[in-house]
């Protein structure tokens, strides 16, 4: 047997209300210009791993990938520093992969490993469309591992998977279609229930022992043949998110999990549910350990942090959607390969040095101390998660940025160290010298087709 | 530490500089050949007499080659260099020790920048293949950064310091409408300024140096034989060169309201000219005014003004040419322009042209000694150039 161990999830800053889209009411998340899946998954997986964690597999989950071919879980196992051993599974094409990967890492589990499930994704439409203004952006993740830690145990499960015309997209579009819902409730509809009953089945529980349902699709009215179908009452039934986040692609299913398991107790008896070209089903039983393993960043936390009212066409400047007038600024760079694995280690997972002589904390790294000239006595020292704070900072509108002006900040960390850094997520007017900051993953941009990662700092969210 | 400096050694018997400006009809090879052709005839001698040169330019041209192919030199030694905006001077530094070594009998220090064929607003640099974790400041931006810091440690409300700042690039505007080699030739009004397009923090267009083409040159012997080729030459009383260990993107000490290069270059500038006073004893001054509260920070750390005293210096005209020490008299950076490569050179030209009392409408009464400041990088994480000449020995 095996379960989850430890969970996190990630909503980005900003906001767009779907009235600006002329789409009705509540708002959808929208990752910023310097956030993608993998930036996102790193943060959604940061808590779950601090402290360091024997992780063995990784498993990353996306249908917005930033490399169609470069392996994006390994940018991710940079930024969470994992060990270098891990093997790293990546699945896509599906929005339903999100609970496939977590029922890989149930597998993991299951032989006795542990694996870090992250699912992540940024979501567009074509402007004025269903997906554009029912997706979301965000992320999930989960740890699995031996019975003994979980603190909710995979007691059953159940999958289906069907050729059907349901959600398409060639790797060329842009945009994905789908075929009028009626058709796809028609088929995924039954195959949903028939999923949701095997798995109650192989948990040996029924439909009125559940404490909550997680159900997620591409098509909302085939899911909706579910709560039908076994006679769950609306208490029954987990907050979608479809109102204050939207979809979140492969990530939703985590996401409504991850906000079900913030708030679960022991005993709760769990049905995760996700119907796209099939369907796949898992039941979990919480335990007493879930009351001390509660994140910081629960999705509530994350849901109330945030900058509401983001135009439109900044939504659309910032997913490339539509082709805006570039400044009169140089293009930016590629990074260069060989200075990046030279740097790997401060690059990705943010790694300075400290000097063993003096104390002095340096970032970037450096082999000569600049308090006391000291040669190759520095220490490794990550710090990542150290707190900080604006000791300066200007509004520079010259720089080229999708979010004028930059806040460029100096910022000083706890214990020893600076670095001359971009602040994201934060209103211009409201930065002052002495704000407590937080270190992020992001993408800073991309030149000539190779994304340039590397990390920023926001107020604390 | 041995800095010893070379103390009445050298002299400059002939310089040239080009108008700075817009010149799209000017290649980088063109303002060499005007510059060098200057500095030729107003030091009366043709190539052939030169014995080696020194060019200096951060992204124009790369070897040597760049001037002795576009001056056609006869196999002469040709040192191309780059000290970020401190090339100019960084050329004339090592022209003057390589006369003063005695290898040579006559050289060149020549700078040129071509700026305006890229097309892009404001400076821009080329830097080798990277990781991409450098910071992305614009220059105007890490400059931007001494304005607060400077109010906040000595207590100028921002209001008041706006005005300062503001003041300086009036003042210097003032300069340069009387300078027919400026890129800027009319006077600003304050207001004009102050309502200027935000740039960086409390920086608007008018608290930044324009972006030029141009190119500057001298003609440099040993002070023995000044008088083969002019009657009024000018002696260099000191060299001085500070590159910094970058403390301040290090250090949480450092606080933003100084340039400890600057501080250390004009030290030992100082020593090496035997000034004891520099406000009293610093007739006149070129410093690198790249934005506006770089010139004032640097009043302090020259020592024009005791700490925390520039702001009310500057505000009560001490600085302005009719002032007790005048600053910038030929329109600075601010309003004769920045081209990187001749800007340490267009210095020493105003300083040239005001000892030989051939400074027209900017003429300085009886100058004595004056101090050419050349900084390249930014507050915390530069290289810093000083100077000291003057028209008689000892």
């Amino acid at each position: 047997m095996a379960g989850i161990t430890r969970w996190g999830s990630y909503l980005p800053y900003n906001r767009l209300e779907r009235a600006a889209l002329g789409a009705g009411k509540g708002e959808r998340t929208v990752a910023s210009y310097d956030e993608d899946s993998v930036s996102m998954a790193v943060e959604a997986a940061r808590d779950t791993v601090r402290g360091g964690a024997e992780i063995e597999t990784l498993v990353f989950a996306t249908t917005s990938p930033p490399y169609a071919e470069k392996l994006n879980a390994a940018t991710i196992a940079a930024a969470l520093d994992l060990p270098r051993t891990v093997r790293a599974l990546e699945l896509g094409s599906s929005t339903r992969m999100g609970l496939g990967a977590l029922l890989a890492g149930a597998d993991t589990a299951a032989a006795g490993g542990r694996a870090l499930v992250i699912a992540s994704d940024v979501v567009i439409g074509a402007p004025g469309g269903a997906r554009e203004s029912g997706g979301g952006d965000g992320a999930a993740a989960f740890v699995t591992g031996p019975d003994s830690e979980a603190v909710a145990r995979f007691v059953g499960r159940a999958s289906a998977t069907t050729e059907i015309l349901d959600v398409w997209r060639l790797p060329s579009d842009p945009f994905a279609k789908q075929w009028e819902e009626r058709f796809g409730a028609e088929t995924l509809g039954p195959i949903a229930v028939d999923t949701a009953t095997r798995a109650l089945k192989s948990a040996g529980i029924g439909p009125a022992d559940l404490k909550a349902v997680v159900l997620d699709g591409t098509n909302a009215r085939a899911a909706a043949f579910v709560p039908e179908a076994l006679r769950l009452k609306p208490e029954q039934l987990a907050d979608g998110l479809l109102g204050s986040v939207g979809r979140t692609g492969a990530a939703h299913v985590g996401l409504v999990l991850a906000r079900v398991l913030d708030r679960a107790n022991a005993g709760d008896k769990i049905l995760v549910l996700c119907v796209a070209d099939g369907c796949d089903a898992l039941v979990l039983e919480v335990t007493p350990k879930i009351a001390s393993a509660r994140p910081v960043h629960a999705v509530d936390r994350w849901l109330g942090s945030k900058r509401g009212a983001l135009p439109y066409n900044t939504y659309l400047k910032w997913r490339g959607i539509l082709p805006f007038e570039p400044p009169r600024r140089p293009e930016p760079e590629r990074p260069a390969a060989p200075p990046m694995k030279r740097a790997d280690h401060w690059k990705y997972a943010f790694v300075g040095s400290r000097c063993e002589a003096c104390n002095t904390g340096h970032l970037p790294p450096q082999r000569v101390c600049v308090k006391c000239a000291a040669v190759d006595q520095m220490r490794e020292e990550r710090f990542a998660d150290t707190s900080c704070k604006v000791a300066t900072y200007t509004l520079d509108y010259l720089a080229y940025t999708l979010q004028p002006p930059v806040v460029a900040a100096i910022v000083d960390y706890d214990g020893g160290g600076r670095l001359s850094c971009e602040l994201t997520d934060v209103d211009p007017k409201e930065v002052k010298i002495g704000n407590e900051l937080e270190m992020t993953f992001r993408r800073l941009y991309t030149g000539q087709g190779v994304h340039n990662y590397f990390w920023k700092a926001r107020p604390k969210r | 530490m041995a800095s010893r400096g070379i103390k009445d050694r050298v002299a400059i018997v002939g310089m040239g500089c080009t108008p700075f400006g817009e010149h799209w009809d000017k290649g980088a090879e063109d303002l060499l050949v005007d510059a060098a052709t200057d500095a030729y005839k107003s030091a009366g001698v043709g190539p052939d007499q030169v014995d080696a040169y020194w060019l200096g330019t951060m992204g124009s041209g790369v070897s040597g080659l760049m001037l002795s192919e576009a001056l056609k030199l006869d196999y002469k030694p040709v040192t191309r260099l780059e000290n970020m905006c401190a090339t100019g001077s960084e050329a004339m530094r090592n022209a003057a020790y390589a006369v003063a070594s005695g290898a040579y009998d006559l050289v060149m220090a020549i700078g040129v920048e071509k700026l305006k064929d890229s097309g892009y607003s404001g400076l821009t640099g080329s830097r080798p293949p990277s990781d991409g974790t450098d910071s992305s400041m614009t220059a105007p931006a890490t400059f931007s950064l001494l304005a607060p810091a400077y109010a906040k440690k000595y207590g100028v409300d921002e209001a008041t310091l706006k005005q300062v700042l503001a003041r300086i690039a009036w003042k210097n505007h003032k300069n340069g409408a009387k300078n027919p080699k400026a890129q800027f030739r009319k006077e600003v009004s304050m207001e004009k300024i102050c309502q200027s397009p935000s740039v960086a923090g409390m920086l608007g267009v008018f608290d930044c140096s324009g972006v030029s083409d141009g190119s500057a040159a001298a003609v440099l012997c040993r002070a023995e034989d000044a008088h083969k080729y002019t009657d009024h030459p000018i002696y260099l009383k000191a060299l001085a060169f500070a590159a910094g260990p970058a403390e301040g993107y290090f250090s949480q000490d450092y606080d933003f309201t100084t340039f400890p290069e600057v501080v250390a270059s004009s030290t030992d500038a100082y020593k090496q000219a035997g000034v004891t006073n520099p406000r009293e004893q610093i007739s006149m001054a070129e410093v690198h005014d790249c934005f506006t509260p770089t010139e004032l920070v640097l009043m302090e750390d020259m020592g024009f003004s005791p700490r925390g005293h520039a702001w009310k210096d500057e505000q009560d005209g001490r600085f302005d040419l009719e002032g007790a020490q005048p600053v910038n008299p030929d329109g600075g950076l601010k309003s004769f322009g920045h081209p990187i490569g001749a800007s340490g050179l267009r210095m020493m030209y105003e300083m040239w042209l005001q000892l030989r009392g051939e400074a027209g409408a900017r003429q300085i009464k009886n100058p004595k000694l004056g101090l050419t400041h050349n900084l390249g990088g930014a507050p915390g994480r530069c290289v810093s150039f000083v100077s000291i000449v003057g028209n008689s020995l000892g």
